[in-house]
């Protein structure tokens, strides 16, 4: 009887696990794949291909560029690092991520990195309508910016979605330089800014 | 405690262990799955209707089990068709996860979205259930073979549909067309610009 009592409560406790396990979605690191994907390597310079779309009076004091014209090139950037997030909004794999970019840009002000380090996403592939669309729905906290004809996305490596580019710049040139990548989702904003700190010698 | 407790126990936390690892594995699948097809020709086609036809009537089997016809929004509701040309393809498993986080712009349009391919249901469930499932139903337009695609004049020579969008007005009259490049997303933007003028 009390074999029997005991088998049950650990049946109970068997379903009940397998179920919770299948049920809660797993997606850590995984991405939409893109058949030619060849990312920057560590320590290429990102490509000043013009950033375009809209760039709103507080995109500008966000990321300290002038106050004249609509795009941009990366270089045109002050901070010391600067996060690049690949991504679009079709992607199933952003919308998830979206939690943890907002994780991610809220660590960054809690640490006092603000002017620092800086995160811009590219939506590839993506309009203007498109990318606002993600930034309204997802609440993005940082600049988002449409790559309608994909020349972003082809300049650093028509990687797949999301892909983050950590990027240091090189004080004597003004450009970019890769410091650090990672192939979609995130394990975690905490342990990527960890990360990111570390590979850029900001730690 | 007994060893076959014991044994229990082992059993169940190393299926716990293994679930995430399967799960991770079955998503890399459906990634993997996805058939990666060649430029086709854009649009291979010729239109039978035009903006200010009558939407051709149609009943449809959605993954649901139920069956949608025209008359379900007349009256009621802008009406959206989605087709797509084929389930598990590259271009088509990016839309409609896109679509997926739309619902509210919909419903703020007055508008009701349906997905439609001639894929059999069966397929179609497939590919969705691993898309992470979708807000809007899916018909399929399967047997008799792409009858209603026939009647709009978009089944193509090949058996599989355009990629196209067609907005009906609440009194089922066709006010929008756009037949895409098949091989491209058709811009969001001037979807819901075009839902938007529609009263």
């Amino acid at each position: 009887m009390k074999y029997t009592k005991h088998f049950s409560v650990l049946t109970l406790f068997l379903l009940s696990a397998l179920s919770i396990a299948l049920i809660t979605p797993a997606f850590a690191g995984h991405m939409s794949e893109s058949s030619k994907s060849a990312p920057l390597a560590i320590g290429q310079i990102f490509p000043d291909e013009p950033i375009r779309g809209q760039v709103s009076p507080e995109t500008k004091a966000y990321l300290g560029l002038d106050a004249s014209g609509q795009g941009f090139v990366l270089s045109d950037l002050t901070a010391q690092v600067v996060i690049v997030e690949i991504f679009s909004m079709y992607c199933p794999y952003c919308q998830e991520e979206a939690p943890v970019t907002q994780e991610l840009f809220s660590l960054i002000h809690t640490q006092g990195l603000d002017g620092k380090v800086k995160i811009i996403g590219i939506g590839a592939g993506n309009t203007q309508f498109e990318v606002d669309v993600f930034h309204d729905k997802y609440g993005i906290p940082f600049p988002l910016f449409p790559d309608e004809g994909y020349a972003v996305h082809k300049a650093c490596g028509e990687v797949g979605t999301p892909f983050f580019y950590v990027l240091a710049k090189d004080p004597k040139s003004g450009a970019y330089v890769v410091r650090h990548v990672q192939e979609g989702q995130m394990e975690g904003a905490k342990s990527f800014l960890d990360t990111v700190l570390k590979k850029t010698g900001l730690n | 405690m007994p060893k076959a407790t014991v044994a229990a126990l082992a059993l169940a936390l190393a299926l716990l262990a293994l679930a995430p690892q399967t799960r991770a594995a079955d998503t890399q699948q459906f990634q993997h799955s996805i058939y990666q097809t060649a430029l086709l020709e854009p649009v291979a086609s010729v239109l039978k209707v035009k903006v200010g036809d009558p939407l051709p009537d149609f009943s449809l089997p959605a993954t649901d089990g139920t069956r949608i016809s025209r008359s379900d929004f007349l009256g009621r509701k802008k009406l959206v068709l989605s087709f797509i040309p084929a389930a598990w393809t590259p271009v088509c498993s990016g839309q409609w996860p896109g679509y997926n986080i739309l619902e509210d712009l919909f419903a703020a349009q007055d508008a009701a979205l349906v997905g439609v391919s001639v894929d059999p249901t069966p397929s179609q469930h497939a590919w969705i259930t691993q898309m992470g499932g979708l807000w809007f139903p899916v018909v399929s337009d399967f047997w008799p073979h792409g009858v209603f695609a026939s009647a709009l004049g978009i089944l193509r020579p090949e058996g599989i549909t355009e990629r196209a969008l067609l907005i009906a007005d609440k009194q089922g009259i066709i006010r929008y067309i756009d037949v895409h490049n098949i091989n491209t997303r058709p811009d969001l933007g001037k979807l819901m610009q075009a839902l938007k003028s529609i009263p």
